[in-house]
């Protein structure tokens, strides 16, 4: 039992279902696979966002700057698309990838050639990258008619009962746990933010291992850019404001450790999701939307101090009697 | 060895006169500058140099600098605090809940200060209490405070202060000076002299340099940082009266994203993010040219968020910059 | 009991270095030569002109003190630093070392002290990071990689689960990972940076068969190490370092003790120490039942005015831990102090140096020195009290107090306002001691004083030491070097597994009598 406890995925499971469950208490219908799906659909960005936000805690970098990324990044699309209907929608989610992309490896250059604290860098791009879109678009709002219907239908079109944005959550989920688990590089994030002066003897190099880190969470952003500005059709400055705490709330809750080098893609996927159904629920069970932010505070406080319990490093046992094994 | 050559038995109190330590700091370049910008200002434009266009120019920073000093002495002992912007806004909604509730101006007063100064003492027991990364606390007690304002405003917002409520944000006390400028100069002062003449400012020095042998010559390392932790609440409690004062008004919404500019202006004075060290006066002249450029720039009619931009490359530019001096330095020298 | 033999003889024979010629020359090619290697930091030469040669099939012991440039050399072959100048010769063949990954290709590894492994990644992870087995789509194969490491590990006779992660092991256990990883990139040249140092008596047994082993594989062996035992155990050829330079080089067999340490420490063995008695007064401090759950336990002892106390143990034995709690670090789970006869509850450091007992830490670095402010601000730090006036700093009053500190330990700065971190090890290791001294404390404990500092400032520890005790002070002297704790201690305290196993007055100390209690070996029949 303690073991389980200690476990934060299996953990995280027990905690939602006991949200859904005192959820359907007051309304049944909430855990309907229908509603249940649309749920998920809806926390499918946060889910995107948080993997790549994971990636960097792992190093033991933070990235605050992914929301206004996004941002950037959903303003482009929805420029490019407004300017020249007929680009493919492939080809435009290609180019806010690559510029994502692009953005992360200024955070990630920035950490790496230069040894600023991640903090003020991203703090910095924050501002830089939500300033650019007023440069970019001087202010004004790209609103639902000036988008092609192709470029709004992508995420909403059903795809073997699910949304695409759904699917394409999935798939990022997929790709980043094989990366995660299954490549040196995903590797190199758990050794780079495990131990910095280890792994250099490993012979990891810890700034290039900390870019990548910057371009992946940069290019989530990217691709969340294009999903956010198509599904709620509409780009403007402030899109996604904030939303960056919301991502650190994901990976906090989700058992990633601030301090870099713990962590999974489970944990992230499934802080994200406790979110996301608190964030579903909250109208549903008569609560105002506004406490959304103050229970996400509250949430990442709780998760925290959570963390820091399960991670306070075992004392060295001296006494031979003491010792468990 | 060399140390061997230069060690008289009898060790000086200092080599470098004050003088020249001064000469070569980082707070007479900040002077250089904000004697430079204030050059290009007063050509750029004819109003710059009208003594009340001046004193409102001093609004722009006198509230965030406020908060910037305590905000140092925090960043200085190796923590930072991102929730004031989120102090604000809640000392703010309880004011104007005071407000509702028919307070006079005195009592909020003291509605302002008490939240500032309960929501330092969250963040500081949180921290020290608990030993939590203070990063991760102020991101979750930044949503918690400005979340509360959220859920008692909603999209509503409080006006009706009362009439003698505004002279803390209108005010003047002598000609062009204003209460918040008198204010802030008193608290430059009062913060000068805790940071670098007294046993608490030492402590703080200590602490950021190194916490752990801190600890053991007997430095009470929990208690410093709650202080500093009840302090940047306090700042921003009175950064709040001052706001809510000026505006009139209060909305969830206030002093978004505040806490970045306060960050910007400790680092741009000179203040090492990573903590051990850094001075109120570089802070004092850092908050002088934010507000400079921000005033020259909105008389060239620069919208705020292109302001922002500004921010955040001088942000990291101001940490970069020593970064590739130094390199370059050393290249020349090989 | 080959170790304590050597621990104990005591045959010096003074042999000139100079004159110290290998008596056979390996006609074998080195698996990997440094040929003068030279580097410096800012301000400091760290190595000039060195030579070192590997033979494959061969330990070579890595001698000298701490400031001597091996860790330097180490950094060096493993393509952690740059050389400025020599040359690198893996096989004959020159070769740079831009970055670890190159060096690990060439062949050479490192096994260090506790810090280089990873503790949430899983050991077989940690046996095989950075070059994991692959499928053929290029994915990380962990069947293969955790029955690769499962082989490993029984190869160095370790029979360890190694899907658990690393975190769950104790030392030994990290130890023969580490060794498993040097083996899994199948390393020609294996460097063990002091592998002994936290290995109980077994374990170390344990090791010696690996090298053994290793040495049969071919592997061309570098072991640093400060205990003279094992060198003479294990190793087949000696390097000296002296200064960041080679003083010399040679079989082991054609050398004593003696003649390695003259050589290390370039002048004659026989170290004096500065002890002088003292008449011994009433007790000061008594410690009574003090024990805390997982560390240390049923320690009772009496200090007395004047009196220098050793505690003896090999490292880990519980004795710093013990030492923290008196000073209100940990809090024990039960036990007294009584100060001069007054029950003291001490919670946190500031209580104990207000009582007057104050502690000086072992790690200097990371506990003592506060790098980043001048000498004269770490000397004040915990005397402020005094020499401020109602909370406002006294400049002139701390410079005084300072000045009269460092000056009585012979401190050796430029100006009292540079910073503690431009000192060298000693010269800091004299203002950390002037910075606890200068609280006028009643009860002084030190925690491996003169660990990793030079000769002289030795000495100038030991002096001032003796000088503290004639005055009255009583002084605690918690040290692992043998000859620090006989020369110095007027009593001595042995401490194993957190418990108290032997206690010596001085005129029946003899270094075998405290190297079987701290090892928990029984007296000699």
């Amino acid at each position: 039992m303690a073991k389980i406890l200690k476990n934060r995925e299996i953990l995280l499971v027990i905690a939602i279902a006991a949200l859904l469950v005192a959820i359907t208490l007051r309304f049944p219908g909430f855990v309907a696979p229908a509603n249940l799906a649309r749920v998920y659909n809806d926390t499918s960005i946060l889910i995107i966002l948080a993997l790549g936000q994971m990636a960097v805690i792992l190093t033991r970098c933070i990235d605050l700057s992914m929301a206004a990324n996004l941002a950037l990044c959903g303003m482009v699309a929805a420029m490019i698309n407004a300017a020249f209907p007929g680009v493919p929608i492939p080809l435009v989610i290609l180019v806010v990838v690559a510029l994502g992309a692009l953005l992360g490896s200024i955070n990630g250059l920035l950490v790496w050639k230069l040894d600023i604290p991640p903090i003020v860098v991203t703090l910095g791009t924050l501002t830089i990258y939500r300033g650019t879109i007023f440069l970019l678009s001087n202010g004004a709002w790209i609103n639902a008619h000036q988008m092609s219907d192709a470029f709004k239908a992508l995420p909403r079109a059903p795809l073997a009962g699910l949304p695409v944005l759904s699917w394409l959550s999935v798939l990022a989920i997929a790709a980043v746990y094989l990366l995660m688990t299954r490549t040196p590089v995903g590797r190199a994030f758990f050794a780079v933010g495990g131990n910095p002066h280890a792994a250099v003897y490993t012979g990891i190099d810890v700034g290039r291992t900390r870019f990548l880190a910057y371009c992946l969470s940069g290019a989530l952003a990217g691709l969340s850019g294009y999903l956010w500005v198509s599904r709620y059709a509409v780009a403007y400055v402030d899109i996604a404001a904030g939303f960056e705490l919301d991502i650190i709330a994901a990976c906090v809750i989700g058992g990633i450790s601030i301090a870099g080098g713990i962590g999974s893609v489970p944990g992230a996927v499934l802080g994200a999701l406790f979110l996301g159904v608190i964030k579903n629920a909250l109208p549903v069970v008569n609560i105002s939307p506004f406490a959304q932010l103050a229970i996400s505070g509250t949430v990442i406080i709780i998760a925290v101090a959570v963390n820091a319990r399960t991670e306070k490093r075992k004392g060295r046992v001296i006494l031979k009697k003491a010792e468990a094994v | 060895m060399a140390e061997a050559r230069l060690s008289p038995r009898v060790i000086p109190d200092r080599l470098q006169s004050r003088g020249s330590r001064v000469l070569k700091s980082w707070e007479s370049l900040l002077l250089v500058v904000a004697v430079l910008i204030f050059t290009i200002n007063s050509f750029a434009s004819p109003y710059f140099l009208d003594p009340w266009n001046l004193s409102d120019a001093t609004f722009n920073f006198t509230e965030k600098a406020m908060i910037a000093f305590a905000m140092a002495l925090v960043i200085i002992s190796g923590e930072i605090d991102l929730s004031v912007a989120s102090i604000i806004a809640l000392s703010s909604t309880a004011m104007g809940l005071a407000v509702t509730m028919g307070a006079d101006t005195p009592m909020l007063v003291v509605v302002g200060l008490g939240t500032g100064l309960l929501c330092g003492a969250v963040n500081g027991l949180l921290i020290t209490g608990l030993g939590l990364p203070s990063i991760v606390v102020t991101i979750g007690t930044m949503s918690l405070f400005r979340g509360l304002s959220f859920i008692i405003l909603g999209d509503q917002a409080f006006t009706g202060y009362p009439a003698s409520f505004a002279y803390f944000g209108q005010g003047y006390v002598w000609w062009v000076f204003s209460f918040e400028f008198a204010l802030f100069v008193l608290f430059a002062l009062i913060y000068s002299v805790l940071l670098h003449k007294t046993n608490f400012g030492r402590a703080v020095y200590a602490i950021g340099n190194n916490q752990t042998a801190a600890l053991f010559s007997g430095v009470r390392v929990g208690r410093v940082k709650f202080i500093l932790f009840l302090l940047t609440g306090l700042m921003a409690g009175i950064a709040s009266i001052c706001l809510t004062s000026r505006l009139g008004s209060t909305r969830p919404s206030i002093a978004l994203g505040v806490e970045l500019e306060v960050v910007t202006m400790v680092v741009l004075g000179g203040v090492s993010i990573l903590g051990g060290s850094g001075t109120i006066p570089g802070v004092v002249l850092a908050a002088f040219i934010m507000g400079m450029v921000t005033f020259g720039f909105g008389l060239l009619n620069v919208p705020g968020i292109v302001m922002s931009i500004f921010i955040g490359v001088l942000l990291i530019s101001v940490i970069a910059l020593p970064i590739l001096w130094a390199r370059a330095r050393r290249r020349v020298a090989h | 009991m080959h170790s304590l033999d050597l621990y104990i003889s005591n045959s010096i024979t003074p042999v000139d270095c100079l004159l110290l010629q290998e008596t056979t020359t390996s006609r074998m090619k080195p698996a990997i030569a440094l040929e003068d290697i030279s580097k410096s930091f800012p301000g400091v030469r760290a190595l000039s002109g060195v030579s070192l040669r590997l033979y494959p099939g061969t330990v070579t012991a890595l001698i000298g003190e701490n400031g001597a440039g091996k860790s330097t050399l180490v950094k060096i072959l493993t393509g952690i630093y740059q050389p400025e100048g020599g040359v690198i010769r893996v096989d004959g063949e020159e070769t740079h070392f831009p970055t670890a990954l190159s060096a690990a290709h060439a062949g050479v590894t490192a096994i260090h002290q506790e810090t280089v492994l990873f503790d949430d990644l899983s050991i077989a992870e940690n046996i095989f990071l950075g070059h994991a087995p692959r499928n053929r789509f290029g994915l990380i194969d962990w069947k293969k990689l955790n029955g690769d490491a499962r082989e490993l590990l029984r190869r160095v006779g370790a029979e360890i689960d190694p899907t658990i992660r690393l975190r769950d092991l104790g030392i030994a256990n990290k130890h023969m990972v580490a060794i498993a990883r040097a083996l899994s990139i199948d390393a020609s040249v294996v460097i063990m940076d002091e592998p002994t140092a936290a290995l109980s008596h077994k374990e170390i047994h344990e090791l010696y068969e690996l090298i053994d082993r290793l040495k049969a594989d071919g592997k061309a062996i570098l072991f640093i190490s400060h205990k003279f035992d094992e060198i003479f155990r294990i190793a087949d050829r000696y390097t000296v370092f002296r200064d960041g330079g080679m003083v010399g080089e040679g079989l082991i067999a054609d050398v004593t003790q003696d003649q390695l340490v003259k050589m290390m420490v370039g002048r004659d063995v026989g170290q004096v120490f500065p002890k002088v008695d003292v008449a011994i007064g009433e007790p000061v401090l008594t410690v009574s039942g003090y024990r805390h759950p997982t560390e240390f336990e049923d320690i009772n002892f009496e200090l007395r005015r004047g009196e220098i106390l050793g505690f003896y143990g090999l490292i880990g034995a519980g004795r710093s831990e013990f030492m923290q709690s008196l000073i209100g670090i940990t809090r024990p789970s039960a036990g007294a102090v009584k100060l001069n006869g007054d029950v003291l509850v001490i919670r946190s450091p500031a209580e104990a140096i207000e009582a007057g007992i104050v502690y000086v830490p072992e790690e200097r670095g990371r506990q003592g020195a506060i790098i980043g402010l001048p000498i004269f601000q770490n000397v004040t730090l915990p005397s402020l009290h005094r020499t401020s006036r109602s909370g406002f700093l006294k400049l002139a009053n701390e410079f005084a107090l300072a000045r009269e500190y460092t000056q009585r330990l012979d401190l050796r700065a430029a100006s009292l306002d540079q910073d503690v971190g431009t000192l060298s090890g000693g010269n800091q290791q004299k203002v950390v001691i002037a910075k606890w001294l200068a609280t006028q404390p009643k009860v002084i404990i030190l925690d491996e004083p003169t660990k990793g500092i030079d000769i002289g400032s030795k000495a100038a520890v030991h002096a001032f030491m003796s000088e503290l005790a004639g005055q009255g002070l009583s002084v605690i002297m918690v040290s692992s070097e043998i000859p620090e704790i006989m020369g110095m201690a007027d009593r001595v305290i042995v401490m194993r597994e957190g418990r108290i196993v032997g206690r010596f007055e001085r005129s029946e100390l003899t270094a075998e009598k405290l190297v079987r209690a701290a090892a928990g070996i029984a007296e000699a029949a």
